[in-house]
């Protein structure tokens, strides 16, 4: 590169101490922006324990660059694409500054986000990107975007000899919906209805971590039986999440009656979620200040539907795991390193087959989860498809458990506590970040709010950021392990492309 | 070996809908209905503490409900409990957008005689093997566990005759959710034209049918009717699975049964159901078969 680049020390610092402080340990939480006048801010999380810290700097109009972040932290090169796109502020020295989920015509406007203005019109460019072909031999399989079953959309470009995968491309934009944008100009009360919608086969996490963010910011504590509400219905969602990635192992996998089992097992735990909640994915529950209802049925209901469904999951799943045919196809595919994982900053079930521990519910408890015996998992450092999996079975088996004690609480609490949600103050201001454990993994929130509207809201769920870690995920695999490793993350692309 | 028994084990548990009634289906809140009139009042139908997706609409002291808007948040029902009410019963799908918005005022008895007669024309070639292709176009990710529901044991569409399947050009029908995501779209399109004729377009949740809370955005085009020919409407944020069922059933004209029993016309003006509607027989677990 023979240009060189000049940037103001605040850039510069800026950059130096986020490096510092990955560097020092820290976890990459994510890199967001907003607009701002005449210039867009940028703002770092870092995660460390039981501290999230952020820094932010100005990068103004007239210079709209900023040195790359990824050059050490590979986490950081999805959102500086994703940064790209939206704003069109680049990352200098990114070795590849594609677009991630908005691949614009150049010279069209962008959407800005934050800026509250229309940009004008968004001219978007389908033409297939370049294919990275190495080789005498090698050729391309487009997977999707319109896959074979009943999936979202999304376009991986497998580049192989024959069997063996080679090299991974991924292109999440097609299913881009602009989201974001849509949150801007609406209150509290409407945009956690959106929040469910942003990822939604994780409503509720996604719901709770919009609604702390308000309520930080409002300084509102939500009442005891609210938080053990929002623990019951988001370990529900858990349980249904991860019985899908079963569900999705069985059926690559080719075992018939295993998946005939799992899909009744979630088919069960969709039901009593909508018996919870009038909602199969536990929607219109979780609001700002605290939940909207009571769960809608008995403790002994309660109980008696948790004992059955956890009795059948527990049998299938010894059962499952006993099978050679299936265990075989897991045991080794689909390797992520530790090392690999820590770099990446790796969340959720994904993180936590490989050595990365980081749980939101644990290292910063929301909710009642701080009130609730929730243990941490066994450390797994194999790193393949059968440690992902494991680390999802045994994390069922914590969620039934916290399931029993948060309804045991609320038994307890019965009548001695208003359930309604506590108000907020109409015409808050200011901005905060929120956080759950989503069944993914964490998922943040950057809510910003002028006068009780929201200006700017940047969601982030653990889908947008283990997906960035997907291509090395292929280590030594063939063609037949993609569908078990793809199971295996359990991202919801709606989640990444937002 | 061991699964045969494990898959044994539980009996039957699969419903016997269209052929009977569900008692699953009335259980569950599908859908909104208008109850009594009220005067015009922009504290429900516009304003920011409103119905979130502008789905209610009054003139003249009559509310209008667009259940293709509609995301079932139930805020008009706390707002205003004597005018709208949460009913019960999966049958909401319609053959005509304007049939989506309750009460009716408007005749369209016409309208919709045509779009039956046309539909059940394409059906009838189909007859009872029908193969769907089902397609993302900018969903939330709810929808593909609904549909993929479909094949679980206690729906098991199978029995029905109907298939998923991965080529285009073996599928019949097809079931499109999401949003209308701009770079979904020609994907879109060319899956429809790869599909022989005759073919049918089902769009799945008020997303495919409107865009829902997320509406026209840079990325968004609020719908799907504006890209492929849709045949029939499946309202849902998401649909359920009986819901999806339903709409199925309808577009290949099998709910003959179904258009005799007042059960299934949900649609219809909700107070010639008193009170919540009656659910049906109930099962032990899985809609009024339960286990054998």
């Amino acid at each position: 590169m023979s240009e060189t680049f000049v940037f103001s020390d605040e850039v510069t610092g800026f950059a130096r101490r986020v490096s510092e402080g990955v560097r020092r340990g820290a976890r990459f939480g994510g890199l967001f922006a907003a607009r701002e006048q005449s210039a867009t801010r940028l703002l770092a999380v870092l995660e460390d324990g039981a501290t999230i810290s952020t820094d932010s700097v100005l990068i103004p109009d007239s210079l709209p660059q900023y040195p790359a972040l990824s050059l050490e932290i590979p986490a950081a090169a999805w959102y500086e694409r994703e940064i790209h796109d939206i704003f069109g502020i680049e990352a200098i020295g990114l070795r590849r500054l594609d677009p991630l989920v908005l691949p614009v015509v150049t010279g069209s406007s962008r959407p800005q986000s934050g800026s509250g203005t229309n940009t004008g019109p968004i001219e978007i460019d389908l033409s297939p990107l370049s294919t990275h072909l190495r080789g005498e031999g090698v050729f391309t399989i487009p997977y999707g975007p319109v896959r074979s079953g009943v999936f979202e959309s999304i376009e991986y470009l497998v580049e192989t000899p024959g069997e063996d995968i080679l090299h991974l491309r991924t292109r999440v934009f097609h299913k881009h919906r602009g989201i974001e944008a849509r949150f801007e100009g609406m209150g509290p009360v409407d945009g956690v209805l959106l929040a469910e919608r942003y990822e939604g086969v994780a409503s509720v996490a996604h719901a709770i971590a919009f609604c702390s963010a308000v309520e930080q910011l409002a300084g509102v504590e939500i009442p005891a039986s609210a938080g053990l509400s929002r623990v019951l219905h988001a370990e529900l969602e858990r349980i249904a999440n991860h019985l899908e990635s079963v569900i999705r192992h069985t059926e690559a996998a080719g075992q018939a009656v295993a998946y005939a089992r799992f899909t009744l097992h979630k088919e069960r735990v969709q039901r009593l979620r909508a018996a919870l909640s009038g909602s199969r994915f536990g929607r219109g529950v979780v609001v700002p200040g605290g939940v909207s209802m009571p769960p809608g049925l008995s403790t002994s209901e309660m109980f008696s539907s948790i004992d059955e469904i956890e009795a059948g999951v527990r049998a299938d799943l010894r059962l499952l795991m006993a099978t050679p045919s299936f265990g075989d196809r897991l045991r080794g595919t689909g390797i992520v390193s530790p090392e690999v994982a820590r770099r990446f900053g790796a969340l959720g079930p994904v993180g936590r087959g490989s050595g990365q521990m980081a749980d939101a519910r644990i290292d910063r408890p929301y909710a009642a989860y701080g009130t609730l015996g929730l243990r941490a998992i066994e450390h797994r450092l194999q790193g393949d498809a059968l440690a992902r999996q494991r680390a999802r079975m045994e994390e069922m088996e914590v969620s039934f458990h916290i399931i029993r004690q948060a309804i045991d609480r609320m038994e307890q609490l019965h009548g001695r506590e208003l359930l309604s949600a506590v108000p907020i103050d109409p015409n808050l201001s200011g901005h905060s970040i929120g956080w759950a454990e989503a069944p993914q993994g964490e998922v943040l929130y950057v809510v910003q709010l002028n006068e009780g509207r929201l200006t700017r809201v940047k969601p982030r769920s653990a889908s947008f950021h283990n997906l960035a870690m997907f291509q090395a995920a292929f280590p030594k695999d063939v063609l037949t392990d993609f569908a078990f490793i793809e199971a295996s993350f359990g991202v919801s692309i709606a989640g990444v492309a937002g | 070996m061991p699964w045969i028994p494990r898959g044994l084990s539980e009996g039957v548990l699969t419903s016997r809908y269209p052929r009977r009634a569900d008692g699953y289906g009335p259980a569950f809140r599908a859908s909104i209905s208008v109850i009594a009139p009220a005067e015009a009042s922009t504290h429900i139908e516009g304003s920011a503490e409103g119905c979130p997706t502008g789905a209610i609409t009054i003139l003249d002291d009559q509310p209008q409900i667009d259940r293709g808007k509609c995301i079932l948040c139930g805020r008009c029902t706390e707002l205003r409990p004597d005018v709208f009410r949460f009913d019960p019963g999966f049958e909401t799908a319609g053959l005509l957008r304007e049939a989506l918005v309750v009460p009716q005022i408007a005749e369209n008895d016409e309208a919709l005689r045509l779009a039956r007669a046309e539909l059940g024309r394409r059906a009838r070639a189909l007859r009872k093997s029908v193969h769907i292709r089902h397609i993302d176009v900018g969903s939330d990710g709810s929808e593909e566990w609904e549909v993929a529901a479909l094949t679980n044991p206690v729906y098991d569409v199978h029995r029905l005759g109907i298939f998923f399947t991965a080529s285009p050009r073996h599928a019949d029908l097809l079931l499109a959710t999401g949003v209308g995501a701009a770079g979904m779209l020609d994907a879109l399109k060319q899956t429809y034209q790869a599909m022989p004729e005759p073919k049918i377009v089902i769009a799945a949740g008020v997303d495919a049918i409107s865009g829902g809370l997320l509406g026209r955005g840079y990325a968004s085009q609020g719908g799907l009717a504006t890209t492929v020919p849709v045949d029939v409407f499946v309202p849902g944020s998401p649909p359920s699975p009986f819901g999806l069922l339903y709409g199925i059933l309808l577009a290949l004209g099998q709910l003959s049964t179904a258009d005799r029993n007042p059960r299934y016309r949900s649609w219809e003006p909700s107070d010639k159901y008193p009170g919540v509607a009656d659910p049906g027989p109930r099962s032990e677990e899985f809609g009024d078969e339960g286990r054998t």
